[in-house]
C-alpha cells in the first residue's frame, strides 16, 4: 500500500508518516496540495491521501475536489487530517469527497482505527 | 513495574466479593494501572504508589474509597462501534430476522455498557437504517460512569475512537471543546444502573448486547448469567457477546449463527 502524507508543517509529516509506515505503507510525502497533485500525476499509485487542511498553495480541501475531478484517482482514499473541527468544516470536506476526517491531536490508535474503518488495514481491536 | 502478592489477592477478593468478577492471574497490571490514578489523587507516586494506596483503604476501610477501587477495576474500556462487525451484522442480518417475526417497536438491551458508546452506536445504527420505532436500554453497574453516558458528550479524543465522519456529522452537535449526541439519538437510550449477578431488567429483549464482559466471570458465574439474561430476552431473540468470546462449553441452548465477521447467538424458542 502507498499513501501520500499533506501537511505544511514538516514534524506533522513525519509523525503521520512514522505511523503509516508501522502500519506498512510506503509514504510519500507533499507540503501542499499543488506538490501533491504532482506526485499523484507520477502515477505512483497511491492508496491513500492524508490531507492537512490549512497550507499555501493549495489548501486541503482544494486538492479533495481537485482529486476527485479526476476519474483515474476515484480509487485513492482521501482523510482529512486536521486542527480544523467545526462541524460544518466536516459536513464541506465529506461533501467534496473525502472518505473520513480525523482531528489532530490523535494517538495512533485513532489513526489505525480509522484505517480500519476504511478496509485499509486489517480489523483488530482497538485497543 | 508490579503490585505486590498481597496487595492483588486483596483487591482480587475485594473485587470477587462485591461484583463477582474474577481477577486471575496476570490481571496484575490491570489492577497497577486501574488504581495508579486513585493513588496519584491521595498524593502518592513511584513504583509502590497502589501498594500504600492500597494499605491505606484496607487500613481505613473506607466505605466510598472501597466503591471506587471496584469501580475503577469493572469499567471497560469503550470505543464507538467496537469492533464494527457486529453492528454491520446487526444493521444486515439480525435486525432483517427480528423484523421478520416481529412488527412491533424493537427493544435492545446494551449490558455493561460503560460510558454509553454502545449504546449510542446501536441508537445510530439503527435510525441509519431506517428503523425509528427501537428502545435501547442501556445498563451499566457503575453509577459515574452511567452519569457520564447519559450526559452524552464526549471529547475529541473518544469521538477519534471509532466514530465514522459521516455518522458524527449526523448525529452529533459540537458542545464546547467535544461532541454532544443529538437529541433524536439520545431519546432512543435510557441508562439505569444494574448488577448483572441480579434479576434481569424487565424484557422482552429483541437483542441483547453483553460483550467484552463474560471473560471477567468464571464458568459458573456466566453460565448463571446467561440463564437469566436469556429468560429476559423474546424466544428466538438474537444475544452478541464480545469478539474474543464464546458461548462454548457454557451453555448448549443457544444456536450459533454465522454472521460476517463472527457469531451472534439465538436462544431457544420461536420458528427460525
Amino acid at each position: 500500500m502507498r499513501a501520500l502524507v499533506i501537511d505544511d508543517s514538516r514534524a506533522m509529516r513525519r509523525i503521520v508518516s512514522r505511523q503509516l509506515e508501522g502500519l506498512g505503507f510506503t509514504v510519500d510525502e507533499a507540503g501542499d496540495g499543488a506538490q501533491a497533485l504532482e506526485l499523484l500525476e507520477a502515477g505512483a499509485g497511491h492508496h491513500l491521501a492524508c490531507v492537512d487542511w490549512n497550507m499555501p498553495v493549495m489548501d486541503g480541501l482544494a486538492f479533495v475536489k481537485a482529486v476527485r475531478a479526476r476519474p483515474e484517482w476515484r480509487d485513492v482514499t482521501l482523510m482529512m487530517v486536521t486542527t480544523e473541527s467545526e462541524h460544518d468544516q466536516i459536513v464541506r470536506a465529506l461533501a467534496a469527497g473525502a472518505h473520513e476526517y480525523l482531528i489532530k491531536p490523535f494517538t495512533p490508535d485513532a489513526l489505525r482505527g480509522k484505517l480500519e474503518l476504511l478496509g485499509l488495514v486489517p480489523a483488530g481491536e482497538i485497543a | 513495574m508490579s503490585v505486590s502478592t498481597q496487595t492483588f489477592d486483596y483487591v482480587a477478593d475485594l473485587v470477587r466479593t462485591t461484583s463477582a468478577i474474577q481477577l486471575g492471574p496476570g490481571k496484575e497490571y490491570l489492577v497497577e494501572s486501574r488504581l495508579a490514578p486513585l493513588a496519584r489523587a491521595r498524593g502518592l507516586v513511584g513504583p509502590t504508589a497502589v501498594d500504600t494506596y492500597v494499605r491505606e483503604v484496607r487500613r481505613g476501610l473506607d466505605r466510598g474509597e472501597l466503591t471506587r477501587v471496584v469501580e475503577a477495576l469493572t469499567t471497560n474500556e469503550t470505543s464507538w462501534f467496537r469492533d464494527n462487525a457486529p453492528f454491520a451484522a446487526l444493521r444486515s442480518q439480525v435486525l432483517p430476522a427480528v423484523r421478520g417475526r416481529h412488527p412491533g417497536p424493537l427493544r435492545i438491551w446494551s449490558a455493561a455498557c460503560s460510558t454509553g458508546q454502545e449504546p449510542y452506536s446501536i441508537a445510530m445504527t439503527l435510525l441509519d437504517a431506517g428503523e425509528p420505532h427501537v428502545s435501547v436500554l442501556a445498563t451499566d453497574l457503575s453509577t459515574p460512569v452511567l452519569a457520564q453516558a447519559r450526559a452524552g458528550e464526549y471529547s475529541q479524543l473518544e469521538m477519534n475512537r471509532g466514530m465514522p465522519a459521516p455518522v458524527l456529522v449526523r448525529h452529533f452537535t459540537r458542545a464546547g471543546a467535544g461532541w454532544a449526541v443529538k437529541e433524536e439519538v439520545r431519546r432512543l437510550v435510557t441508562f439505569t444502573q444494574h448488577n448483572l449477578l441480579h434479576p434481569p431488567p424487565t424484557g422482552p429483549f429483541d437483542v441483547v448486547f453483553l460483550r467484552n464482559v463474560l471473560i471477567y466471570f468464571d464458568a459458573a458465574t456466566k453460565r448463571d448469567i446467561l440463564t437469566r439474561v436469556r429468560r429476559a430476552m423474546r424466544p428466538g431473540a438474537f444475544l452478541i457477546l464480545g469478539a474474543a468470546e464464546s458461548m462454548v462449553g457454557i451453555d448448549d441452548a443457544w444456536e450459533r449463527v454465522a454472521v460476517t465477521g463472527g457469531s451472534v447467538y439465538r436462544a431457544p424458542g420461536g420458528t427460525p
